[in-house]
C-alpha cells in the first residue's frame, strides 16, 4: 500500500529522507489555540524587549521611588530592591536575558548535536574518546568550571556566552548522542552507508530529519536553563554588570522581599516563566506536525 | 513482540530472562536498594546522641560566618563562627562591656607605672575543662601563639608589644616599644584566648570558658555543654548552645520565623523592622563603628591629586545611601574611621554632604572637565557594596563624573582587587581602640594601609595621641588626626553600618554589643532562656 | 557486553585521571592560593609566608600534582589544607549524605516524571496533558533557591509541617529525620521533574506515528500495551540519556539547595574547597563526582543496549 506520507522515525520504512514535515503540514493548516497563545506569548515579550528604549516609562537604571515600593500610579508593577521602576527593569533585563540566552542556546544546541551526532554515527573509539572528554566537562560542577574560565578570561559577554554554550552543549550532547544512536542502527543507514553516502549526508538527510522530535524539545528546555544558569552566576559575582539588569539576577537580588510577603521577585520569576511557556507552547505543536495522537485511522 | 534486527540474531533475553521482565526486575531492585540505602542511611548516623537539655535550656544560635574550612585555633579565626565557639570555650584577656570600656577577664588587674610598662594580675581560681589551674605561663603562652614567627594577623595588633615576662605565676609584665595608654583594650582582641601552656591539640580545645565542646563539624554545626563550675559570676545560664551555620540570608530569617532558632545574626535593615513588628520578636541593634569604605589609591592617577579625592567624596549622596542601603540602620560617614559614639569623636568636622557644584568646583581646580572613573566592587566587600556603587554612579553622574562600577568576583576578592586596584570597596570593623583604628589603614608603615596614603605629621600626631594621658589633650589630638584623614586622606568612608541581630522574645538579658554582633559574640554565657 | 564494560572502565579511569589533573591546574589558575584564601582582608605578608610554608605550597604546581597523584593511588589521598584532617574523614561523610538525598530524589522524581511523561504522550492534546504541560514548565522555568524559599515559606513557615532546615543529629527519630529532608528532596523533585517528563513526552510521541505502532493498533492491542511493549523501548535512548543527566545533576549540581537548606553534602563542600583553595579536598571530590558521571553514562549506555539490542553493535 502506498502510504504518501512517510513517518520520520520509522524503523522499517526505508529511506525517504525528502519527504517530512512539509508533507504533515498540509495535513494540519491551522495550528492549535495553545500555539497559537504561544507564539503570541513570545512575540509580545520579544516586541516589548526591542521597543524598550522607547516605551519603557523609565531609563534603565533611573531611580524612581523607594525600596519595594507596592504598584501605583507612578509605577505599574512597583519598585525593585533599589526603587527603580520593576516594569523598566524588566524590559531592559530581557534584552539582556533573551539576547545572551538565545545566542547561548544556538550555540549549545547546535555544537551539542553536531558532536552528539558525529560521535554516534562513527561510532568506535571516536565515540568513546569524544563521550569521555565530556564526561570530564560534565564531571566538574558547571559553577566551578564557569568560575574557572570566567575568572582568568574575564567576565565579558562574549566569552561569557562561550563558555555557557560549551558547557551546556555537553548536556545537548548526551541527548542528541543517545537519539542519533538508535537512529543509527536502523536499516536505511545501513543501506546508506552501503551505498556510500559519506558522513555528512548520513548526518544530515538521515539522521537529523528523523532527530528532531526530542531535540526540538531539548531545545526548548536548554533555553529555559540557560536563563537560570546566568542567574546562578550572579551567586559568584560574574555574569552581566550592574546596574544592567537580567531577569534571573532579578530574582535573585529581589528573593528577599517574600519573606515580607512581597511580589517582588514574583515579577521577574514570572517573565522568564512566561517566555519559557511559550516556547515550549510552540515547540509542542512542532513535535505534535511529527506525531498523531494514538489510535487515530491510518491515513491513506 | 520482540524487536528483533534479522541482521543481529541475537537473542533478545538476558540470562534467562526476557528484556522487559529484566527491566522491571532492575528498576525494582534499585528502587528497594536505594530506598534501603537511603533508610538506612537515615536511621543510622555519625554523630552522638544529645541528650536533652537540662534546665537552663538549649540556646539556638543561627549564624552567617561559618565555612567547612573552620578549625577552632585562634591563631585562624577570621570569621563569626569560629570565634563565637571560641568564647564559649575559652575567655579572653581583657572583655569590653556595653559602654565600650575595658573591663577584666582572665586578667584581673593592671597598671601602668611606666607608659611604656605595664603590669597585669592573672585571675587565680580558674580552672581549665581538663582541671588545670590558670597561671601566668598559660597567658603568656596564648598572648605568644601571636607574636613572632605566626600566621596569626593579630601579629599585627601586638607589634608594639617588646617583650612579655612573666614575673611570678600570677603577675606577667608587658614592655611596649612606644607608649600606648590603651593597652588593656588592645588586648581584647577576638583571637587573644587563653589555653593551657603548651597546647596544639585544636580538634579537642581545652579552656576556661563556660561550655565544652561536645560536637563540631565545621560548616554545619556545633554542640556545646555547660562545663560544671565557672569562675565568672551570672554568666554560663543555659545548659547547651548549639549553633547551626545559616549563609543564606532568606533560610535564615525562615529558621527564626518558623522557630528552629532562636537567634539569628547578620540581618539587614529592612528584614529588622519587619522582626520588630511581630510580637514573637526582639530585634537588637549594635553601633560599633564598622565601615564601608571605597579606597583611592593615593600613588596612582588620578587619585594622586587631593582635588579629585575631593571631588568625588562630594559626588557621593551618603545619607540616600544610608537610606536605601541600609534602611536608617547606619550613620553618615565623614570619610575618616571614628565613629560618631567613639569619646574622641570629633563633632566640629565639616561633614560631606552630598554637593554636586563643590564636587564640580574640585575638578575644575584640578583642571579637569569632565572625570572618568571605575569603582571595582563585589558582595565580598561589604554586603550591598554594589548598591552603594550604583547608587554612586548616579549621583556622580551629577557632578560630571562618569563612574563605571565594576563587579569583580567574589572569589578571589581579597587577593586580586584589594590593595591592587586604584578604586575599590572594602570595609573595617570597628575597632576598641582609636590607635587601633589608625594603625589599621593609616598609619605609614602599615601594611594593610590600603590607599597607600602615608604622611609622617600623621604618623607622629598617632604617636603623640597614642601615649598621652590626659583626656583633654588626647581629644585634640585625636580630633587633628581625624582631620587630616578626612580632608587629605585616599578613604572616601560613606557610612557607618550598625550590626542587626534578631532573636525570639524568650532569650532575656539580650543587650547591644559596642564591639561587635551577639554581645561581642559572648550572646551564649551572658543570655539566659525563659521558659 | 563484559568487553565493552571493560573497556568502558579503563577509560573510565583516564577520565578521572585527566580530571584529577584539569581541576588542579584549573584551581591554580585562579588568583591566590590556600594562604590569601584563608587569610582575606587580613592577610600581611609574614602571615601568607607562614602558611605558605608550613603547606608546602613553596614547591612547583606540578611536583605537588604528582605527589598527590602517587598518594592517591595508593589509596591516600592526603590531609586537608585547611583543616589538617585527613580528606576522606571529610570527604566520605558529606558524599554519604549527598547520596542520600539524591537517592530520595531521584526514587520519587524518575517514576513521577516517566509516568506523567507516558500519560502526558497518550492523551496528546487532552486537558490533563495542557495541564502536566503547563505545570512543568511552570517548575523549570523557577530558580532552584527560589523554589526552596517558596517551600519553605509555605510549609515551614506558614503552615509550620516541616523544618526549614535538614538538619539531622542522633537521637532523631526515622520519622523526624525524614521531615527534615523532605523539603530539600521536594525542591529537588520539582527542579528535575520537567526535563524528564517533557523528553519522555517528546521521545514517545516522536515513535507514536511509526507504521508499526498503527499495525499494533489494527491488531486490536490496547493502547497500554502498545505504549509500554513497543513504543517506550524504541524510545527509550534519549529518556535514558536525560534521566542520566538528571541523576548527575542530583549528585554534582546542588550546591544552592545544600547552602538553602543547610545540608552538609559534598556540593557545599567543593565549593568551599575551591573558594579555599584547598587543593586535595577539591581533587577528591572531583574524582568522586567524574566516577558518578562515568558510572551513570556507562550504565545508561548499557540499559539502552538492553532495552534495543541492535545498539550493541552500531554498525
Amino acid at each position: 500500500m502506498s502510504v504518501p506520507v512517510p513517518a520520520p522515525t520509522n524503523p522499517d520504512a526505508g529511506s525517504r529522507p525528502g519527504l517530512g514535515p512539509s508533507a504533515r503540514v498540509r495535513t494540519r493548516l491551522r495550528p492549535p489555540v495553545s500555539a497559537l497563545i504561544g507564539a503570541g506569548i513570545v512575540i509580545v515579550m520579544v516586541a516589548a524587549i526591542i521597543l524598550a528604549p522607547w516605551i519603557a516609562p523609565y531609563a534603565e537604571s533611573q531611580f524612581i521611588g523607594g525600596v519595594w515600593d507596592p504598584p501605583g500610579a507612578a509605577s505599574w508593577l512597583g519598585t525593585d530592591n533599589l526603587g527603580r521602576d520593576m516594569l523598566t527593569r524588566l524590559m531592559y533585563g530581557g534584552r539582556n536575558t533573551v539576547g545572551i540566552a538565545a545566542v547561548t542556546t544556538a550555540i549549545a544546541v547546535v555544537l551539542g548535536t553536531a558532536l552528539g551526532f558525529i560521535a554516534a554515527t562513527v561510532g568506535g573509539w571516536v565515540d568513546n574518546v569524544m563521550s569521555r572528554c565530556i564526561d570530564i566537562l560534565l564531571s566538574i560542577p558547571v559553577l566551578i568550571s564557569a568560575l574557572m574560565v570566567l575568572s582568568v578570561l574575564g567576565s565579558s559577554v562574549p566569552v561569557l556566552i562561550g563558555t555557557i554554550g560549551l558547557l551546556e552543549a555537553t548536556r545537548v550532547y548526551l541527548v542528541a548522542r543517545a537519539v542519533a544512536r538508535t537512529i543509527a542502527v536502523q536499516e536505511f543507514v545501513a543501506v546508506a552507508r552501503l551505498r556510500g553516502e559519506g558522513l555528512a549526508w548520513i548526518i544530515g538527510r538521515e539522521i537529523l530529519p528523523n532527530a528532531l522530535p526530542p531535540l526540538i524539545a531539548e531545545a526548548g528546555l536548554r533555553f529555559c536553563f540557560v536563563v537560570l544558569f546566568i542567574a546562578s552566576l550572579g551567586f559568584l559575582g560574574l555574569g552581566i554588570q550592574p546596574p544592567a539588569a537580567d531577569w534571573g539576577s532579578m530574582v535573585r537580588e529581589n528573593a528577599q522581599a517574600i519573606n515580607f510577603a512581597l511580589l517582588a521577585p514574583l515579577y521577574p520569576a514570572a517573565a522568564i516563566a512566561a517566555l519559557t511557556i511559550g516556547v515550549n507552547l510552540v515547540v509542542d505543536w512542532l513535535l505534535s506536525m511529527y506525531a498523531r495522537p494514538s489510535g487515530h485511522a491510518l491515513e491513506l | 513482540m520482540a524487536l528483533q534486527s534479522p541482521k543481529s540474531g541475537h537473542v533478545t533475553s538476558v540470562g534467562g530472562l526476557d528484556r522487559r521482565r529484566f527491566l522491571e526486575g532492575a528498576v525494582l531492585v534499585g528502587g528497594v536498594a536505594t530506598a534501603g540505602g537511603a533508610l538506612a542511611a537515615l536511621t543510622g548516623c555519625t554523630v552522638p546522641d544529645d541528650t536533652p537539655a537540662g534546665p537552663g535550656g538549649a540556646l539556638r544560635l543561627g549564624m552567617a560566618g561559618g565555612s567547612t574550612s573552620d578549625v577552632l585555633d585562634p591563631r585562624t579565626f577570621l570569621d563569626w563562627v569560629p570565634i563565637n565557639i571560641g568564647y564559649q570555650l575559652m575567655n579572653g584577656l581583657v572583655e569590653i562591656d556595653g559602654e565600650g570600656t575595658a573591663r577584666p577577664e582572665l586578667l584581673e588587674d593592671w597598671e601602668s607605672p611606666a607608659v611604656t610598662e605595664w603590669i597585669f594580675k592573672v585571675r587565680r581560681d580558674v580552672l581549665f575543662h581538663n582541671g588545670k589551674s590558670l597561671d601566668a605561663d598559660d597567658v603568656i603562652y596564648s598572648i605568644n601563639l601571636h607574636r613572632g614567627d605566626t600566621r596569626s594577623p593579630t601579629k599585627a595588633v601586638l607589634e608594639n608589644v617588646l617583650e612579655v615576662r612573666k614575673l611570678d605565676a600570677s603577675r606577667i609584665k608587658i614592655t611596649l616599644a612606644a607608649g600606648d595608654a590603651d593597652l588593656p583594650a588592645t588586648l581584647s582582641d577576638y583571637r587573644l584566648l587563653v589555653v593551657p601552656d603548651g597546647f596544639t591539640d585544636w580538634a579537642n580545645p581545652i579552656g576556661t570558658g563556660g561550655y565544652r565542646l561536645e560536637n563540631f563539624e565545621p560548616g554545619v554545626r556545633c554542640i556545646t555543654r555547660k562545663a560544671g563550675q565557672y569562675w565568672k559570676p551570672n554568666a554560663a545560664h543555659v545548659e547547651a548552645i548549639e549553633i547551626i551555620v545559616i549563609n543564606d540570608p532568606v533560610a535564615r530569617v525562615n529558621a527564626l520565623i518558623s522557630g528552629q532558632v532562636d537567634v539569628i545574626n547578620r540581618i539587614d535593615g529592612r528584614t529588622a523592622n519587619l522582626m520588630k513588628r511581630n510580637a514573637r520578636f526582639q530585634v537588637v541593634r549594635s553601633q560599633t563603628g564598622q565601615y564601608a569604605v571605597l579606597a583611592m589609591n593615593c600613588e596612582s592617577d588620578p587619585y594622586r591629586n587631593n582635588d579629585i579625592r575631593l571631588a568625588l567624596k562630594y559626588a557621593i549622596d551618603r545619607a540616600n545611601i544610608v537610606k536605601t542601603v541600609l534602611n536608617g540602620y547606619g550613620t553618615v560617614g565623614n570619610d575618616q574611621p571614628i565613629p560618631p559614639g567613639n569619646r574622641y569623636f570629633d563633632a566640629s568636622l565639616a561633614p560631606h554632604a552630598y554637593d554636586p557644584d563643590r564636587a564640580r568646583f574640585y575638578l575644575k581646580k584640578a583642571g579637569v572637565e569632565r572625570l572618568s572613573v571605575t569603582l571595582q566592587a563585589s558582595e565580598a566587600a561589604f554586603s550591598g557594596a554594589l548598591d552603594v556603587g550604583v547608587l554612586f554612579q548616579a549621583a556622580a553622574a551629577r557632578a560630571g563624573i562618569a563612574l563605571e562600577v565594576r563587579r569583580e568576583p567574589a572569589d578571589g576578592y581579597w587577593t586580586n582587587v584589594y590593595q591592587k586596584a586604584p578604586f575599590c570597596a572594602s570595609y573595617s570593623d570597628g575597632r576598641t581602640t582609636v590607635e587601633g583604628a589608625l594603625s589599621k589603614a593609616y598609619r605609614s608603615t602599615s601594611s594593610t594601609n590600603d590607599t597607600n596614603w602615608r604622611r609622617p605629621a600623621f604618623d607622629q600626631l598617632a604617636n603623640q595621641a597614642r601615649a598621652e594621658t590626659d583626656p583633654a589633650r588626647r581629644r585634640e589630638l585625636y580630633g587633628a588626626c581625624q582631620q587630616m584623614i578626612a580632608e587629605d586622606g585616599g578613604a572616601l568612608i560613606p557610612m557607618f553600618m550598625d550590626h542587626i541581630e534578631a532573636g525570639s522574645q524568650r532569650v532575656k538579658g539580650w543587650r547591644p554589643s559596642a564591639i561587635f554582633d551577639m554581645m561581642g559574640q559572648r550572646l551564649g554565657e551572658k543570655v539566659w532562656l525563659q521558659s | 557486553m563484559t568487553r565493552l564494560l571493560a573497556e568502558r572502565a579503563a577509560l573510565g579511569l583516564l577520565t578521572l585521571l585527566a580530571v584529577s589533573a584539569l581541576l588542579f591546574f584549573g584551581t591554580n589558575l585562579l588568583p591566590g592560593d590556600v594562604a590569601s584564601a584563608l587569610l582575606g582582608q587580613e592577610a600581611t605578608p609574614e602571615a601568607l609566608h607562614n602558611i605558605r610554608v608550613a603547606l608546602g605550597l613553596d614547591q612547583p604546581a606540578w611536583l605537588r600534582y604528582l605527589h598527590w597523584l602517587g598518594g592517591a593511588l595508593h589509596g591516600d589521598f592526603g590531609t586537608s589544607l585547611t583543616s589538617a584532617r585527613s580528606v576522606g574523614a571529610q570527604v566520605l561523610p558529606r558524599l554519604g549524605n549527598t547520596l542520600v538525598l539524591a537517592a530520595l530524589a531521584a526514587l520519587v522524581s524518575v517514576p513521577l516524571a516517566v509516568g506523567l511523561g507516558l500519560l502526558s504522550a497518550m492523551r496528546e492534546g487532552g486537558i490533563l496533558d495542557r495541564l502536566i504541560s503547563m505545570l512543568s514548565l511552570v517548575t523549570i522555568s523557577v530558580p532552584e533557591f527560589f523554589v526552596g524559599y517558596v517551600l519553605t515559606l509555605v510549609f515551614a513557615v506558614q503552615l509550620g509541617w516541616l523544618p526549614s532546615l535538614a538538619v539531622m543529629h542522633g537521637g532523631m527519630g526515622f520519622g523526624e529525620r525524614l521531615a527534615a529532608i523532605a523539603l530539600p528532596v521536594a525542591t529537588l523533585v520539582i527542579v528535575v521533574l520537567a526535563h524528564m517528563l517533557r523528553m519522555t513526552r517528546s521521545a514517545l510521541l516522536s515513535v507514536m506515528s511509526a507504521p508499526y505502532i498503527e499495525m499494533a493498533f489494527l491488531k486490536g492491542l490496547p493502547r497500554s500495551t502498545v505504549v509500554l511493549r513497543h513504543a517506550l523501548p524504541n524510545a527509550a535512548a534519549p529518556i535514558i540519556a536525560v534521566v542520566a543527566l538528571n541523576l548527575g545533576y542530583l549528585v554534582v549540581g546542588v550546591v544552592v539547595v545544600e547552602a538553602v537548606f543547610v545540608y552538609p553534602g559534598a556540593g557545599q563542600l567543593m565549593v568551599d574547597a575551591v573558594s579555599k583553595r584547598d587543593l586535595p579536598v577539591v581533587q577528591a571530590c572531583g574524582l568522586v563526582f567524574a566516577a558518578t558521571y562515568v558510572g551513570l553514562n556507562t550504565m545508561a549506555d548499557m540499559l539502552a543496549i538492553i532495552v534495543n539490542p541492535r545498539l550493541r553493535r552500531p554498525r
